[in-house]
């Protein structure tokens, strides 16, 4: 077998709060292998992008990782000083994030900070770096001619595909798109996801993409994680997960996504009772069992373990 | 059992207090805004005497160092006395509420103008925007303790010699108040311009609502918080000033001795020897401008939801 | 059939120009932007109209001037054949037809006054229409409305921040049926709510038009929700309405590229049975 790129064990962050402490995310394991795609699905509160952000050393203080263990290959980056992180950060893996403002300084052109990244990580001269950045845009679909224009002179989608670019400039082995798309009109979003796919596959790097959208996980990822109040709630590959979801919040959340293929007027779509639990009134037992019709004693007093690399549910291990 | 908690246990209970909790300069600072305050407003009953009851005077007592017994009368001051034998920690003690008093009028006067121009400038744009955010940019490129001058001057020079004196308070908290309305309505005006799309305003116009009602009633209560904070920052620069016009000679009347007289009456005898005139003073009136600003720069940490 | 709402050649034009100094020393012409241009449709008495288009499309500008919030540079919006913006109205005749049409915003944060509470918040609109009586007619009312939308009496007393989203969306729609309205303009009422809150939502809003015979105005982005709540849809572009059609018609047999494009560009869970041969390692 493949040795993973990436190996996440038992990560737990927490925050330090008057009140005690606020646990975002609670013993979370995963891989990421070569080439592949991870989507990380979930509600907001859920911790996929307080997953992410662990992955590259930018949890904001007074948040810390308490335990676990983060792996990319034979390196262990989650003990790593601010210096070393930061090497890690930007070549070996990078971001793009949902506000492509958040990732361009609006003050200079697209093509100094494409140049800039690519010679911060690669040692190659400035011209070859320039001619890089052309290609890298030509890649995107942006015309390698627009190279000294200025963020603000490019629509929102195109300022994603910029930052798509940008991040694939240093050529690192793994990207982390933390909801991409959500800014961008479902026509662009298309595009953008395709792109993204695409690119990654041609380059061999590994993304894990962060979204609510189970219909965004459908059409891009190979395998996908369902996360629930900070808890790995279902992992496999997305069709298993998708076709056959284990977990009743899977199922819920499949069952209430409104489809544009069927439906009517009449139809009453199915809900999930209630709204995930808050950081700092988390139930016992699984976090999920107020909400859940199957729960019984056990969910609410002891919280399951992920089974058979799976699925986090007593009622699964019943069979 | 969530509702049904008083006020007050809400408050004990807040992050707002909590955070007060933990800040040792905002107690101390919170400790000294406090004791002044008390001892401006109990004034008669703590001061030793009564500065400006000529009865109880004595100019034999003049010029008593502090904790020393007089030559003559063996009287002791804790702050030792001035050149006509008044007890400088009596008439601190008189002087600090008439600093407050103008400070806190004054900076009510300028929340009150400044507020209300703000919103109005913000809710209603155009013409009305322009008219008042012009004026006060005019306004800033002045010192405002100029305002204060020429407001004060003007107003002096409307009254009538007799009634000078009397009304020279009320003219010293109106040329206060007028030269410090700018900052609450700049700020006001941001945060409305930024509230009065929200949805809420709209939902509020949908069942018709008028501007007046909308503004007062809930725009209002979301501009408050900044407008607090730059109310306690003003608090300050209104005492100091106070101090500053009346240390000028064009504030307080010596029949009213605020800080600021107590500190021009002082420097007149610093190089002959008598500090402690000076000295003591100056020392109130930095610990409260410093607590007060010490206090407002907590606030606003506190009430800003960005630096959190 | 009985049509409520009749929007006639409705148009929007903003004027972006810069300010008249800088025009007059840049010699920079006036600049004007048709949000709407000449749209036209009408909605039947107890239905769901849905607006459907991307950012900028003019849907938003549309919603507020179907309630009254923005009066229209050109066109009409006809009530049971009354125009909205009649200025020959009295105000108590204003008052009236304000009181039949509501909204529900988009953002679950921003649609509350955070200083109020909820009970004053439902009281409010009872308050100005002059709906009730007194004190307890008030009260009795605000819990009927919380109860309407699946809250508890007890919220009443709560502020907006201690709700989640989704239950915050339901105080809003509390809001607007609190003075009694026909016609409801829902803006993306559930765009900005997770997808379990969302169906809940959506679902109580279905089940109000069919208790109280409401009519909706129904705007998004998103064509898998129009699809289980519009009878009618129009998809709008740049300001103009490029098709409009019976749900089932719109989106089986699309007529326009543009809303090809829409249809095609929704992702879908199903597409995973199609990628599973293909993409498997």
């Amino acid at each position: 077998m493949i040795e993973p790129l990436l190996r996440v064990r038992n990560l737990r962050v927490v925050f330090p709060h008057r009140h005690g402490e606020l646990v975002p995310i609670d013993d979370i394991s995963f891989d990421v292998k070569r080439g592949e795609i991870l989507g990380f699905v979930g509600e907001s509160g859920a911790g996929k992008s307080m997953t992410g952000a662990a992955i590259i050393n930018l949890i904001d203080p007074p948040g810390y990782i308490e335990n676990g263990e983060i792996w990319l290959e034979d390196e262990r980056i989650d003990q790593l000083d601010a210096r070393a992180a930061n090497r890690v950060r930007g070549k070996r893996i990078s971001m793009v994030f949902q506000d492509p403002l958040t990732s361009l300084n609006p003050l200079r052109t697209i093509g100094d900070q494409l140049v800039e990244t690519i010679l911060v990580h690669l040692p190659i001269s400035p011209e070859e770096a320039r001619r890089k950045a052309r290609k890298g845009l030509e890649e995107v679909g942006i015309d390698p001619a627009r190279i000294d224009a200025y963020p603000h002179e490019f629509s929102g989608g195109m300022r994603q595909r910029v930052v798509i670019a940008l991040a694939l400039s240093a050529e690192p082995e793994l990207i982390i798109a933390d909801e991409p798309t959500t800014a961008l009109d479902v026509s662009v979003q298309a595009q953008v996801l395709e792109l993204l796919k695409k690119l990654c596959r041609e380059h061999g790097a590994s993304v894990i993409l962060i979204t609510h959208d189970m219909g965004v996980i459908a059409e891009t990822t190979d395998r996908v994680a369902v996360l629930y109040a900070g808890r790995l709630a279902e992992i496999g590959t997305t069709a298993e997960v998708l076709n056959s979801p284990q977990h009743p919040y899977t199922r819920g959340l499949i069952a209430s996504t409104p489809s544009v293929e069927h439906g009517d007027i009449g139809t009453h779509l199915f809900q999930i009772e209630g709204a995930m639990p808050r950081l700092d009134a988390l139930p016992s037992g699984c976090a999920f069992h107020p909400r859940c019709e199957y729960a019984d004693r056990r969910c609410a007093e002891s919280r399951p373990d992920l089974l058979q690399e799976r699925v986090a549910c007593w009622q699964y291990a019943d069979g | 059992m969530n509702g049904e908690r008083g006020a007050w246990q809400r408050f004990l209970a807040s992050d707002f207090f909590y955070d007060f909790k933990r800040s040792p300069v905002t107690l101390v600072s919170f400790v000294i805004v406090v004791t002044l305050i008390l001892l401006a407003i109990l004034a008669d009953l703590v001061a030793p005497t009564n500065p400006f009851d000529p009865a109880s005077l004595n100019l034999m007592n003049g010029f008593t160092p502090p904790m020393e017994p007089n030559a003559f009368t063996g009287e002791t001051f804790l702050f030792g006395t001035d050149d006509q034998g008044r007890d400088l920690l009596s008439a601190i003690i008189y002087g600090l509420r008439v600093s407050l008093f103008v400070g806190l009028t004054a900076v009510i006067l300028a929340m009150v103008l400044g507020v209300s121009l703000g919103l109005l400038a913000g809710y209603r744009g155009g013409w009305i925007d322009s008219l008042i955010m012009r004026i006060a940019d005019i306004q800033m490129t002045f010192p405002s303790i100029l305002i204060a001058v020429l407001i004060f001057g003007v107003a002096r020079g409307l009254l009538p010699p007799d009634l000078r004196d009397e009304l020279a308070i009320s003219v010293l908290i109106i040329a206060i108040g007028l030269s410090e309305w700018v900052p609450f309505a700049r700020t006001v005006r941001g945060t409305t311009m930024v509230e009065k799309e929200k949805e809420y305003v709209q939902a509020a116009r949908l069942i018709g609502l008028g501007s007046g009602q909308i503004m007062l009633r809930h725009i209002l209560p979301n501009v408050l918080s900044p407008v607090l904070v730059i109310a306690t920052i003003t608090l300050a620069l209104a005492i100091i000033a106070e101090a500053t016009l009346s240390f000028l000679g064009v504030g307080a009347p010596p029949t009213e001795p605020s800080l600021g007289t107590l500190i021009r009456i002082g420097q007149d005898f610093l190089f002959s020897g008598e500090w402690w005139i000076l000295l003591f003073p100056s020392v109130t009136l930095l610990a409260l401008a410093l607590s007060v600003n010490l206090l407002g720069d907590w606030l606003r940490d506190t009430l800003n939801p960005r630096l959190k | 059939m009985d049509e409520f709402i009749r929007f006639e050649h409705l148009g929007q034009r903003f004027d972006l120009s810069e300010p008249l100094l800088a025009r007059l020393i840049y010699r920079r012409p006036k600049k004007f932007l048709d949000a709407v241009d000449d749209v036209s449709f009408s909605i039947e008495r107890g239905q769901t109209y849905a607006l459907v288009g991307e950012s900028g499309s003019g849907k938003s500008t549309i919603a507020r001037m179907a309630v009254g919030l923005l009066l229209p540079s050109t066109g009409k919006v006809l009530i049971d054949g009354h125009d909205l913006h009649d200025r020959s109205r009295t105000e108590a005749e204003h008052r009236r037809i304000r009181q039949r049409l509501q909204m529900i915003f988009q953002s679950p944060f921003a649609s509350l006054n955070p200083r109020w509470r909820v009970g004053s918040i439902l009281a409010e609109p009872l308050r100005v229409f002059g709906l009730v009586e007194d004190r307890a007619a008030e009260l009795g009312r605000v819990h009927e409305l919380l109860d309407q939308v699946g809250l508890s009496a007890s919220d009443a007393r709560r502020f907006p921040h201690e709700f989640s989203g989704g239950q915050r969306q339901r105080i809003s729609i509390a809001r607007a049926l609190a003075s009694n309205p026909d016609f409801i303009v829902c803006d993306e009422p559930t765009s900005a709510l997770d997808v379990s809150v969302q169906a809940q939502v959506l679902n109580l809003l279905k089940q109000l038009q069919r208790d109280l015979g409401l009519t909706y105005l129904f705007i998004t982005h998103d064509l898998a929700v129009v699809r289980v709540m519009a009878h009618r849809i129009g998809v709008l572009k740049s300001g103009k309405l490029v098709e409009e059609q019976a749900t089932a018609e719109l989106i089986e047999s699309p007529q326009s590229d543009y809303t090809k494009m829409l249809i095609r560009s929704a992702p879908r869970i199903g597409s995973i049975q199609a990628r599973t041969g293909m993409s498997q390692a």
